[in-house]
C-alpha cells in the first residue's frame, strides 16, 4: 500500500493505531463508501471491501505506521479490493442487475490506480450516496436506516437500538432496501437541477429525523440520545459541505446548531429536564449560537425562508435572549405565523398556540389549544395536554391543570419527561413551566 | 437499460362510462412522446370482465369472477417500459395519464 497514503509513520503503538482507525471510521467512512460502490458496482459488495479495509488498517498501521491520509488509503486499499473481487466474479455475476453499470461511470484501473497519495483524484461521491440512501422510492424509515448505516456507519446493531427495534428487524429493514435499490435501479446519481431541491427536502427530513430521534428519545431512560443527535449534526455538516450554496441546507445546520447549544443546559445533576424558562443561560454554548447564527443569516437571504430557517429563527429568539423575561414573544409568535404559511402541521399550531399564551395571555392559548384537541395527529401526542395544563395552571385552575397533566404522563415513555409531569402534577398552584417549550417545533 | 411495468389504476365508474371508446387523445399524446421507450402496452376491459383463477391446493383450480381484490381503484391498463434507472422510470410513469395513478415495478430478468 505504499504510496496510497502519503508519508508514513513506522511504529505506531497499538493504542494509537486503534484510535486512528476508529477516528478515520467516524470521520472518512461514507467518502471511503461513497467511493467504493462505483468500483464494487454494488452498495453490499462495497460495505464488504470497506469493512475489510478498516480491519487490514489496524494491522497495516501498526507495522508501518499511520499514513498521514487515513481517509485515501483506507480508500484506495477498498477500490483495490473491490475491483478484485469484481474480476474474481465477473463471470458469474454478470446478468445480475448492478448500481453501477461497467462503462457508465470509470470503474476501471485508471481510476483506482490513478488515486494519487493525498487522495486528490479520489472523487468525493458521498452526494450520490446520500440521494441513494434518501430516496423517495424507500420508506422513510429505511431511509433513516441506510443513512446512519451507510453514511454514519453504524453497525446494524446500533441503528437498531437507536430506533428500538430488535436487531433482526432492522437487519431484514436494511437487506429489503438494499435490494430494492438493486432491483429496481434506484440510480447512484446527484439528481438534476429540475428535481434538485424537492430531493434535497427529502434529505433534510431525514436528517432532521435523525436529530430529533437522539434530541429527545420517544421513550427510555434518557431524555437524549446523545449520539443521534451528534450523527445528525454530523449529516447536516456533511451537506453543507458537500451543497454550500443551499439556503434549505444552511437552515436544517442553523436549526441543529441553535437547538443543540442548549443542550447542555437542559437536564440537571439528577438527570431531570429543566425547562427553558429555568435554564442557566450561562450554560449554553455561545459559539454554536454564534455560528448558527450566522448560518441563519445565510438562509434567510433567500426568499422565501424555508422550514428549517424558520425554526431555526425561532431557536435563535430564545438563545439570544438574555432571560426568560426578556423573550421576544410577539417576534416568535410572528416567526410561527410564518411558519405555519410554510408547513401548516398540527404540531407547529400547538407551539403556536403556546407562543400566543406568552405573548398575549394564558386565556388565547387556552382558546386555540382546546381546539386541537380535536387534531386526530396529536391524539396521541402529550405536550398538547402538557401545555394546557400548564396554562390552566397560570390561570389558577388547579383541578383542571391536574387532569391535564395525567393525561400527558400516559402518553409519554420518556422517563425525565415522566419524572416532569408526576412534579406538576403534585406540585402547589404557583409553578410553572413547559416541557418542549422552544425545542424543535417541527 | 432496465425494463418496468407501469400498472395504470383507475376509477372504475370512469372506466365503465368510457368502455367501447378508442384509446384517448391524451394517451395517443403520451404513447407518440414517449414511443421510443414503450416495449409494449395495452388498455384492459373494466374489471367486471376479470377472472380469477387460484389454485385450490390439491391439484385444481377455483375459477371466480373479477379480480383478486375488489376496490374503487382497478386495473385499466399497463405500459412495459426500458429506462435507465428508476428515476427516468418515474419520470415517464409521472407523463401517463392515469385516472388515479400508476404503479411502477421493476422487471426480473432472467439469468
Amino acid at each position: 500500500m505504499a504510496g496510497a497514503g502519503g508519508q508514513l509513520m513506522p511504529g505506531a503503538a497499538r493504542t494509537e493505531v486503534a484510535a486512528a482507525v476508529a477516528d478515520a471510521h467516524r470521520r472518512e467512512w461514507a467518502f471511503v463508501l461513497a467511493a467504493t460502490v462505483r468500483v464494487a458496482g454494488d452498495i453490499d459488495a462495497a460495505e464488504e471491501t470497506v469493512q475489510d479495509a478498516y480491519a487490514s488498517a489496524l494491522s497495516t498501521w501498526g507495522r508501518s505506521g499511520i499514513p498521514t491520509n487515513p481517509g485515501a488509503w483506507l480508500t484506495v486499499t477498498a477500490r483495490r479490493r473491490a475491483l478484485d473481487v469484481r474480476r474474481r466474479t465477473a463471470t458469474a455475476e454478470r446478468a445480475l442487475p448492478k448500481l453501477v453499470s461497467p462503462g457508465e461511470r470509470g470503474v476501471d484501473e485508471a481510476v483506482v490506480e490513478g488515486a494519487g497519495p493525498e487522495g486528490e483524484d479520489i472523487p468525493d461521491d458521498r452526494l450520490r450516496l446520500i440521494f441513494t440512501c434518501c430516496h423517495p422510492a424507500l420508506a422513510l424509515e429505511a431511509q433513516v436506516a441506510l443513512t446512519l448505516r451507510l453514511l454514519c456507519g453504524l453497525s446494524t446493531a446500533e441503528v437498531a437500538r437507536a430506533f428500538l427495534v430488535p436487531e433482526t428487524t432492522m437487519a431484514a429493514r436494511l437487506t429489503r432496501a438494499k435490494k430494492k435499490i438493486a432491483a429496481a435501479h434506484i440510480p447512484y446519481r446527484v439528481p438534476g437541477a429540475s428535481e434538485l431541491h424537492e430531493r434535497v427536502d427529502g434529505v433534510l427530513a431525514v436528517v432532521y429525523l435523525v436529530y430529533t430521534t437522539g434530541h429527545t428519545a420517544p421513550s427510555g431512560a434518557d431524555l437524549m440520545r446523545g449520539d443521534l443527535a451528534g450523527r445528525g449534526l454530523e449529516l447536516a455538516r456533511m451537506l453543507r459541505a458537500l451543497l454550500p450554496e443551499d439556503p434549505d441546507v444552511a437552515g436544517l445546520l442553523a436549526l441543529i446548531l441553535l437547538t443543540g447549544a442548549r443542550t447542555g443546559a437542559r437536564l440537571d445533576g439528577q438527570g431531570d429536564l429543566v425547562l427553558l424558562e429555568n435554564q442557566d443561560r450561562s450554560m449554553w454554548d455561545r459559539q454554536a449560537i454564534e455560528e448558527g447564527v450566522r448560518l441563519l443569516g445565510a438562509s434567510l437571504a433567500a426568499r422565501p425562508p424555508g422550514r428549517f430557517a424558520l425554526m431555526a429563527a425561532i431557536a435563535a429568539v430564545h438563545d439570544e435572549s438574555g432571560s426568560w423575561a426578556d423573550t421576544d414573544w410577539h417576534e416568535i409568535l410572528g416567526l410561527y405565523d410564518l411558519l405555519l404559511a410554510t408547513w401548516p402541521s398540527p404540531v407547529v399550531r400547538l407551539n403556536r398556540a403556546i407562543a400566543l399564551g406568552f405573548a398575549l395571555g394564558p386565556a388565547e392559548a387556552l382558546g386555540e389549544l382546546d381546539a386541537l384537541g380535536a387534531e386526530p395527529q396529536l391524539a396521541r401526542y402529550p405536550y398538547l395536554a402538557a401545555a394546557r395544563g400548564d396554562f390552566l395552571a397560570r390561570l389558577g385552575r388547579a383541578a383542571e391543570a391536574r387532569l391535564a397533566f395525567e393525561e400527558a404522563l400516559i402518553l409519554t415513555d420518556n422517563q425525565a419527561e415522566r419524572r416532569f409531569l408526576r412534579s406538576r402534577i403534585s406540585e402547589p398552584p404557583e409553578s410553572r413551566g413547559l416541557p418542549g417549550q422552544g425545542e424543535s417545533p417541527s | 437499460m432496465s425494463k418496468y411495468l407501469i400498472l395504470i389504476y383507475q376509477d372504475e365508474a370512469v372506466a365503465r362510462q368510457a368502455e367501447g371508446e378508442s384509446v384517448s387523445a391524451s394517451y395517443q399524446e403520451f404513447q407518440r412522446r414517449r414511443g421510443s421507450c414503450l416495449i409494449g402496452g395495452a388498455a384492459l376491459h373494466p374489471s367486471s370482465t376479470a377472472t380469477s383463477i387460484r389454485r385450490d391446493g390439491s391439484g385444481g383450480f377455483a375459477v371466480t369472477d373479477g379480480p383478486f381484490a375488489e376496490s374503487k381503484e382497478t386495473l385499466g391498463g399497463y405500459y412495459l417500459i426500458e429506462a435507465a434507472d428508476l428515476d427516468e422510470a418515474l419520470e415517464i410513469a409521472k407523463e401517463v395519464p392515469a385516472g388515479v395513478g400508476v404503479e411502477v415495478w421493476p422487471v426480473r430478468v432472467a439469468s
